[in-house]
C-alpha cells in the first residue's frame, strides 16, 4: 500500500488500509522520541506551517515538535497578530503561504469544512488539526494508536465514547476511524449532546453510562465544550458528573484493564474524577506522547504522497 | 413588425391548446394561433420539434438592484431572465433601500423603465427596512405600483404585526408573500438538520423552522379572510399543512423552487457553499413530498428564488458564505429533467406551474397564448443537452449548484412583447 493523499482532513474519507498505514508508520516512528538525539532527516529541507485560527497549545506543540522529530522547518503563524485580523481570506492566507513555498500547512479551524475549502484551493499539504465540530483526525489516530498499543487490536473491541458528542470533532473522527476499523462503538451521553443521525454511522447510544462500562474495553471520555456553541442546551455540570461522570466507583465495576482516555484538556470533576484521571487505567498522558508519533506518520505520508492529485477527499480524481 | 412562429407544439394550458401549430405575432400581440399559417411575414421561426409556450412567470427573483449591483442588476438579471425563458420576473424587496415606499419603488421603476430586457413586477416589503417593527405603507405602496408584499429573506415574527398586514394588504388588494422561518428554530444553522449536519458538523435547520410558520400563517390569513402566499416550499409538513388547508377552502397558494426536486442534503458533498440555500435543501423523502405536491396541486408554481451572490461572498467557510443561488438560467432545464422526464407532470401541467398560475397569482394578463395578448412567448428545445459552465452565464454572479453538470432543456428563443429578446 502507497499513501497517496496529499492532505489529511479527515477519517471519513480513509480506508481502512490507509488508516492502518499511518498506524503502522507512526510505530516505526515512535523510537525516534526515545533516542538520546530525537531527530531523523525524512523531512530535512521541507517546512510546515502552523496555522491555527483557535487557541491550542497542545495539539500545535505536538505538531511542532513531530514535525522537528523529522527535521522539518517549523512555522507558527498566530492568527491574531497576522493580515486575517485585516480581514484577508483563508483561501488568500493559504495561497500566501503557498507562495512561500512552504510544504505543509497545518491547520485549526472554528468553522467545519474550512480544512477541506483550503486542500481543495491549494497544491501543497493541509493536515487538519481540528475543524469546527467536523474532525480531528490526528487525535483520533493518536487514540486509537495507544488502544492498539495497550489492547494489541482494534477489531472487535468494545469502545465507549462519552460526553460532549454533539460538539466534537474527536468524537466524530474517532468514529470513523474505530467503525473503520471493525471496532463496536457506543456513544454515551445526554440525549441533548448525541447529534441527529449519529446512528448511520453503525454506532449505538446509550444514557446509561453504568451499563456501558459493565462491557467496554476502553472508554474515551470527552470534554464539555461549552465554549463551542453559546445558547445551547448544556446540562448542568454537577448534575451531568453525577450521571454521566468518570468515577472510581463507576470504574469498579467495569472490566478490570478498562483503557480510560482522554483528549485534553480535561475539565477534573465535569466528565471525569481527579482519581480516575491519574489512576492506573488512564492512558492520557501516554495518548500525548504517542500523539508526536502519530503526527510524524501524517507529516511524513502527505510530504512524501506519491501522487499529490489523488489528495483530494471522496473519489474526486 | 410580422413574426410568425410555425410548426412548433404549441401548449397554452390556459386556452387548452397543446397541437402543433403555427402563432402570427402582429404589433407586438399575438394575433393568430392556428395550423398552416401564410401569411408575408418579416420574421419566421421555424419551431419544428420545438415546444412552444408562454414566457415563464419567476415571481421570486433577487434583482439585488439598487444596492448590490455588484451581485446583480436589473440589467443583467433581466439578461439572464431572457436567456433562461423568463419574461416576467417579481423583483424581491431585499435591497439597498428596501423597497418599503413609493420612493424607493419609483426609484427601482426608473432603473427598470431604463435598462430591463422583460417584464419586471416590483414586490414591496411588509416592514419598514424589512425589520419586522413597524409596518410600511401597504396601500401607499400598491399605489406606487406593487404586485406583492413580503419581507423576503426574513419572516415577520411578531404575529400581531402580520395580523395587520394581511389585513392591511386585504384592503389594499395586494398580495402578501410569506418566507416562512421561524429563526428561533433555524437559529444559527446553515444545512438541514441531519446526518449530514451531523457528518459535516455543521449546524442544522429542522423542518419545524419552516412549517411551524407556514401553519402561522395561514392561519393568520384565514383570520384576516385573504388569501396568503407561501414562498419557498422545502419540507414534506409544509406540504401537507398547505393541502390541508387548501381542502378547507383557506385561499392560499405556494410555490417551490427547482432546487428543492432536484437536490437533497446528501449533494452537499464538500462544503459546496453553492448548496447553501435557504430553506435548505431538504432529504430525499421531503423531494419526493415536493414532486407529489407539484403532481396533486398542492403546489401552484415553480420560482427560481434567484439569489445572486458574488464569490467573495461565497468562497470562504461555509458558516461564513451568503445563503442562496442562482437559478434564472437553469430552472427550465431541471424542471424538464425532473418532473417530465421522470413523468411527474405533462408538459401543460409544467407550464401551468411556471406560467399560468404565477399569473394567476399575482393578478397579471399574461401566461397565455390568447389572440390579442402580449406575446411573451418561449421556444424550446426540450431535447437539446447542454453542460452549464460559468463562463456561459449570463447573471452578474455564477453561484450555481448546477456548474459542471449536463443539463437538458435549452430555450432558443425568448420572445417578451413581441420582440425578440435572446436567441441561442
Amino acid at each position: 500500500m502507497i499513501w497517496t493523499r496529499k492532505d489529511l482532513l479527515g477519517l471519513e474519507y480513509l480506508t481502512q488500509e490507509e488508516i492502518e498505514l499511518i498506524l503502522d508508520t507512526a510505530e516505526s516512528f515512535k523510537e525516534v522520541s526515545t533516542r538520546e538525539i530525537k531527530k531523523v532527516p525524512a523531512l530535512r529541507g521541507k517546512t510546515a506551517v502552523n496555522l491555527f485560527y483557535e487557541p491550542s497549545t497542545r495539539t500545535r506543540v505536538s505538531f511542532e515538535v513531530a514535525a522537528k522529530r523529522l527535521s522539518a522547518d517549523v512555522i507558527n503563524i498566530a492568527t491574531e497578530t497576522s493580515s486575517v485580523r485585516k480581514g484577508e481570506t483563508l483561501i488568500d492566507t493559504g495561497k500566501n503561504i503557498q507562495a512561500l513555498k512552504a510544504d505543509i500547512i497545518i491547520m485549526r479551524h472554528n468553522y467545519s469544512g474550512a480544512a477541506n475549502m483550503l486542500a481543495r484551493a491549494l497544491d501543497i499539504s493541509v493536515v487538519n488539526a481540528g475543524d469546527g465540530w467536523h474532525e480531528h483526525p490526528t487525535q483520533a489516530l493518536l487514540d486509537i494508536f495507544t488502544l492498539k498499543e495497550k489492547l494489541g487490536k482494534i477489531k472487535g473491541l468494545n469502545v465507549a465514547i462519552v460526553g460532549d458528542i454533539a460538539h466534537s470533532r474527536v468524537a466524530r473522527s474517532n468514529i470513523w476511524g474505530l467503525t473503520k476499523l471493525g471496532a463496536n462503538v457506543t456513544l454515551c451521553a445526554p440525549e441533548v449532546l448525541i447529534p441527529v443521525g449519529i446512528e448511520l454511522t453503525g454506532v449505538k447510544i446509550s444514557s446509561n453510562i453504568d451499563e456501558v462500562l459493565k462491557k467496554a474495553d476502553a472508554v474515551n471520555v470527552l470534554r464539555m465544550q461549552f465554549e463551542r456553541d453559546e445558547g445551547a442546551a448544556f446540562p448542568e455540570q454537577l448534575d451531568y458528573f453525577k450521571k454521566f461522570g468518570i468515577t472510581e466507583e463507576r470504574l469498579a465495576k467495569a472490566k478490570k484493564d478498562i483503557v480510560v482516555m482522554h483528549p485534553g484538556p480535561i475539565n477534573r470533576g465535569v466528565e471525569m474524577s481527579s482519581e480516575v484521571a491519574d489512576g492506573a487505567n488512564s492512558v492520557i498522558l501516554e495518548q500525548v506522547t504517542n500523539g508526536i508519533a502519530v503526527r510524524m506518520a501524517v507529516l511524513f505520508l502527505v510530504a512524501t504522497a506519491k501522487e499529490s492529485k489523488t489528495g483530494f477527499p471522496l473519489s474526486r480524481e | 413588425m410580422i413574426l410568425l412562429i410555425k410548426n412548433g407544439r404549441v401548449i397554452d394550458p390556459a386556452n387548452k391548446i397543446d397541437a402543433v401549430m403555427d402563432i402570427l405575432i402582429e404589433d407586438n400581440k399575438i394575433s393568430k394561433v392556428a395550423k398552416n399559417i401564410q401569411v408575408k411575414a418579416e420574421t419566421i421561426i421555424d419551431a419544428e420539434n420545438k415546444i412552444v409556450a408562454p414566457g415563464i412567470i419567476d415571481m421570486h427573483v433577487h434583482l439585488r438592484e439598487p444596492g448590490r449591483e455588484d451581485k446583480e442588476t436589473v440589467a443583467s438579471g433581466t439578461a439572464a431572465a431572457a436567456k433562461g425563458g423568463v419574461t416576467t420576473v417579481l423583483a424581491m424587496p431585499n435591497t439597498q433601500p428596501a423597497m418599503d415606499c413609493p420612493k424607493s419603488v419609483e426609484l427601482l421603476q426608473k432603473i427598470i423603465d431604463k435598462d430591463a430586457k422583460v417584464n419586471v413586477l416590483v414586490c414591496g416589503a411588509i416592514t419598514k427596512g424589512r425589520l419586522d417593527q413597524e409596518l410600511t405603507d401597504i396601500l401607499a405602496l400598491k399605489k406606487s405600483g406593487v404586485y406583492a408584499l413580503s419581507d423576503d429573506g426574513a419572516s415577520v415574527d411578531n404575529d400581531d404585526l402580520m395580523l395587520e398586514a394581511l389585513k392591511k394588504a386585504k384592503q389594499a388588494r395586494v398580495l402578501v408573500i410569506c418566507h416562512c422561518e421561524d429563526k428561533k428554530l433555524s437559529g444559527k444553522g446553515v444545512i438541514n438538520s441531519g446526518f449530514n449536519s451531523t457528518r459535516l458538523g455543521l449546524r442544522g435547520i429542522s423542518n419545524e423552522s419552516e412549517y411551524k410558520r407556514v401553519k402561522r400563517d395561514i392561519e393568520l390569513a384565514e383570520k384576516a379572510g385573504t388569501c396568503v402566499h407561501i414562498a419557498h416550499v422545502s419540507c414534506h409538513e409544509s406540504v401537507e399543512i398547505i393541502a390541508k388547508a387548501k381542502k378547507k377552502g383557506i385561499k392560499v397558494t405556494c410555490e417551490t423552487a427547482p432546487h428543492y426536486f432536484a437536490l437533497s442534503e446528501d449533494d452537499i458533498v464538500d462544503y459546496d457553499t453553492n448548496m447553501k440555500i435557504n430553506p435548505p435543501l431538504r432529504t430525499k423523502e421531503d423531494i419526493a413530498a415536493i414532486k407529489a405536491g407539484l403532481k396533486d396541486g398542492t403546489i401552484d408554481a415553480i420560482a427560481s428564488d434567484h439569489a445572486p451572490h458574488t464569490e467573495n461572498e461565497k468562497d470562504i467557510e461555509f458558516d461564513r458564505a451568503e445563503f442562496g443561488k442562482i437559478g434564472l438560467e437553469s430552472g427550465l432545464a431541471i424542471s424538464i429533467m425532473e418532473l417530465i422526464d421522470k413523468k411527474i407532470l405533462s408538459w401543460p401541467e409544467l407550464i401551468e406551474k411556471l406560467a399560468v398560475n404565477p399569473a394567476r397569482i399575482l393578478g397579471i394578463d399574461s401566461g397565455v397564448l390568447s389572440i390579442g395578448a402580449a406575446a411573451d412567448i418561449i421556444i424550446v428545445d426540450a431535447d437539446k443537452k447542454f453542460v452549464l459552465d460559468k463562463k456561459s452565464i449570463v447573471s452578474k454572479s455564477k453561484n450555481s449548484p448546477f456548474i459542471g453538470r449536463t443539463l437538458k432543456g435549452t430555450v432558443e428563443y425568448t420572445i417578451f412583447n413581441g420582440k425578440v429578446v435572446y436567441k441561442k
